[in-house]
């Protein structure tokens, strides 16, 4: 469980606060405007932004003060997701271990982790030979290979077309399942959440909101999110 | 931005040592100095004639460089032709050329035995002399007259072309389009390519070392290797390095209020299209501008091919002793320089300081020769200095190319920790592994680029070697200048074709090396 306790963030002019829990395994899309701060909640999860008062917790274990790799996250951004000098395996591989060395089981586990996202004998090419959606899919290999129990998607198929997007997105549910991952996905698109999602967190206006069941917020939707889908 | 959690990581400590030397280097052994220095007899009449004639030269120098760099970078901005982009290219080229090569092609030219003496003597004049105050002047106008002429030339190119469009669809002629658009731009560029030119000069020591001397052409650098070697009165020696600093420092705070360009950017070879200037006359004056510029910088170098290659294939065998000291000492100052700047570098990105800008400014003014003054000063009680000539001047050569270096890996390493920071970080990608996974791949190119700036610098560096070398060692340019004090041309020639030929290899394998299968 994810525990968001009296979360502050403060910018320059600029504050978002957050206080609510995510059940574990649940699937969330974080809603919005753009620039309401749905980026922002998710790198203060990450531990990428510090966090200027109240506490982030994953069941009993603070995060508040710890770097992004000691945080049981992966995260996926919106780009630049792979590093372009190194091989998809290779991209893959530094999700088990940052210095490369890999042993052969390791190796292996690669292997199926590219071949579980339907990438299989992609792992020699690098990422200059790779489609928009195959560079996504090796990062969710990486993502599954590394077994973190939050998994944050800061909209990272906003540049893919309405039918790999939707591709992509099952991938994602897909994995999130086998893995019993909590997923928590930044999207602007109301379809993404009614899709997968089974809980949305609305932000706006430098409040990210409780998270509500799907059917019901959409049923009977706030007035921010009223504005927000016009 | 938001700042991210503040960690000491190990690239914080290494940069914080690396900061520390360059720092040691500047004042430490400013300290040394001054600590040495005898202020008692002050400053004599000779000491007194060698700042003014520092002064002077530089003043003069830089003067002539941007004076005549004016027409030329308009007549390169304004006029397409074959094999401009080779020239351009060819106008960086004094900035890695080494200067006692550049000194003897002069010297084939307008010396006494030169060709242009020997043309005028078969109009029955008399040969002319290279040495002495115009001589000093004159090649500093061949190392300057380039790099004026590419900052000018890129002020050109920073006027957004439609501005032209629009000038054309005015009617406008060749004198408006210089009222309007042309002097406002000049007025901004030309302080500061003078500024730079002017402290170049100041702190250019080979020059005044080859083509000056006697009382009436020596700089302050001079006097300070002419205590060392001559007199060893090292007290002499640290006053006037106090000067040197003194000189330097006064001209670095003026340099700070104006924005220092440059000068080894790229994109200059983007023509622009001018209707203003179609008239059959200025064709023919750009045309001429641009064939005396080049000839001006290609047939003092043609003179070295020319001359060289006959003596190449008898060179003695202390010449390539000397070659093998300089690769070795080239190399060194290459690694150390990479090591000194990616470690600052990493310091300045983590923590977003104005350190860079603050480095390149201080030892674009520091004189390598009050360097090496104050570490022979402090080694001098300790040990023999020239068992330590080679060491020292990887040390100082590896601070000069510095600046350069961090000027090409800091906007680099910003770069790349903005679009891949946030995802090594969630990696755990730190310490070696950032380095060997992200840095060091990332940064190829301007690796390989400041590598090869470095070494090509280091090769052709005559300055703190002269004073720490003992009689049979030293480096390459010094075995080059003691040939021509020992009026052997041919073999000077020789070796400096050698010396050519190795720094330019040398900026050219590292240079190249960081763009081969280098990835997008």
């Amino acid at each position: 469980m994810l525990t968001l306790e009296k979360m502050l963030v403060a910018l320059e002019d600029w504050t978002l606060s957050a206080d609510f829990t995510v059940p574990t395994g649940a699937k969330v899309a974080v809603l919005g405007p753009s620039g309401a701060g749905k980026s922002t909640l998710l790198a203060a999860i990450a531990g990428f932004l510090p966090v200027a008062s109240g506490r982030v917790m994953w069941n009993a274990a603070e995060l508040t003060a710890a770097p992004p790799a000691a945080r049981p996250v992966s995260m996926i951004f919106q780009d630049n997701n792979l590093f372009p000098h190194l091989t998809a395996a290779q991209n893959v591989g530094l999700g088990l271990r940052p210095d490369l060395r890999l042993d052969a089981d390791q190796h292996k586990a690669v292997d199926k982790a590219l071949a579980r996202v339907g990438l299989a004998g992609f792992g020699p090419r690098k990422p200059g030979r790779l489609s928009g959606g195959q560079a996504a899919r090796v990062a969710l290999a990486r993502a599954l290979l590394r077994n973190q129990p939050l998994m944050l998607l800061d909209e990272p198929f906003g540049a893919l077309g309405p039918a790999l997007r939707t591709e992509m997105l099952d991938l994602v549910a897909d994995l999130a399942d086998e893995t019993g991952a909590t997923l928590m996905m930044v999207s602007h698109e109301p379809d993404d959440a009614k899709s997968i999602a089974d809980l949305v967190i609305l932000v706006a206006e430098g409040i990210a909101y409780p998270p509500v069941p799907t059917a019901e917020i959409f049923a009977n939707p706030p007035k921010a999110l009223s504005d927000y889908l016009g | 931005m938001a700042r991210r959690v503040l960690q000491i990581s190990p690239a914080t400590w290494a940069g914080g040592i690396a900061l520390a030397l360059v720092l040691a280097l500047s004042f430490g052994s400013l300290a040394a100095v001054a600590l040495r220095a005898e202020g008692d007899t002050g400053l004599g009449p000779a000491d007194w004639a060698a700042i003014r004639f520092t002064l002077v030269q530089a003043l003069l120098s830089a003067a002539i460089s941007v004076a005549l760099a004016v027409p030329v970078g308009r007549a390169l901005a304004r006029r397409r032709f074959a094999g401009r982009q080779v020239l351009i290219t060819l106008l960086g080229a004094p900035f890695i050329l080494p200067v006692i090569v550049a000194v003897l092609g002069l010297i084939a030219v307008f010396g006494r035995g030169g060709i242009l003496s020997q043309a005028l003597g078969l109009m029955g004049f008399e040969p002319i002399s290279i040495y002495g105050f115009h001589g000093v002047v004159l090649a500093h106008v061949f190392f300057n007259l380039p790099l004026a002429t590419r900052l000018i030339l890129q002020g050109w190119l920073d006027i957004p072309s439609e501005r032209f469009r629009l000038a054309a669809s005015l009617g406008f002629g060749t004198r408006d389009v210089a009222r309007v658009l042309e002097r406002p731009m000049l007025r901004q560029v030309l302080p500061g390519a003078f500024l730079v030119i002017f402290l170049l000069c100041l702190t250019s020591f080979a020059v005044a070392l080859t083509l000056g001397g006697g009382p009436r052409a020596t700089t302050v650098e001079l006097a300070i290797y002419q205590s060392f070697r001559f007199d060893f009165d090292l007290g002499r020696a640290a006053l006037l390095a106090l000067v040197q600093f003194a000189l330097g420092a006064a001209a670095a705070l003026v340099a700070l209020r104006v924005a220092l360009p440059t000068g080894i950017g790229a994109g200059l070879d983007r023509p622009m299209t001018r209707w203003d200037a179609a008239s059959g006359w200025l064709r023919v004056q750009d045309a001429a501008l641009i064939a005396l510029a080049t000839l001006f910088l290609v047939v003092p170098l043609a003179m070295i091919a020319i001359n060289g290659a006959a003596a190449l294939p008898s060179l003695p065998a202390s010449v390539g002793w000397a070659a093998l000291r300089s690769l070795a000492v080239a190399l060194g100052s290459a690694a150390l320089t990479l090591l000194l700047a990616l470690s600052i570098a990493a310091l300045v990105v983590r923590r977003g300081s104005k350190l860079a800008e603050a480095i390149g400014t201080l030892t674009i003014a520091a004189s390598p020769l009050v360097i090496g003054t104050g570490l022979f000063v402090i080694l001098f009680p300790l040990i023999r200095p020239e068992r330590v000539a080679l060491e020292v001047t990887v040390l100082v050569n590896a601070a000069m190319s510095l600046p350069f270096a961090l000027r090409a890996l800091v906007p680099a390493l910003t770069a790349v920790e903005a679009d891949f920071g946030r995802l090594a970080d969630e990696l755990g990608l730190t310490g070696t592994s950032r380095l060997r996974r992200l840095w060091l791949p990332r940064l190829r190119r301007p690796l390989g680029f400041s590598a090869g700036l470095a070494a090509a610098l280091s090769m052709g560096d005559l300055g703190v070697i002269a004073v720490f070398a003992s009689p049979d060692g030293g480096t390459l340019p010094l075995q080059i200048y003691r040939l021509m004090a020992a009026y052997r041309m041919g073999d000077a020639a020789g070796a400096a074709l050698l010396l050519l030929a190795l720094s330019l290899a040398l900026f050219w394998v590292f240079d190249r090396g960081g763009r081969l299968d280098a990835d997008a």
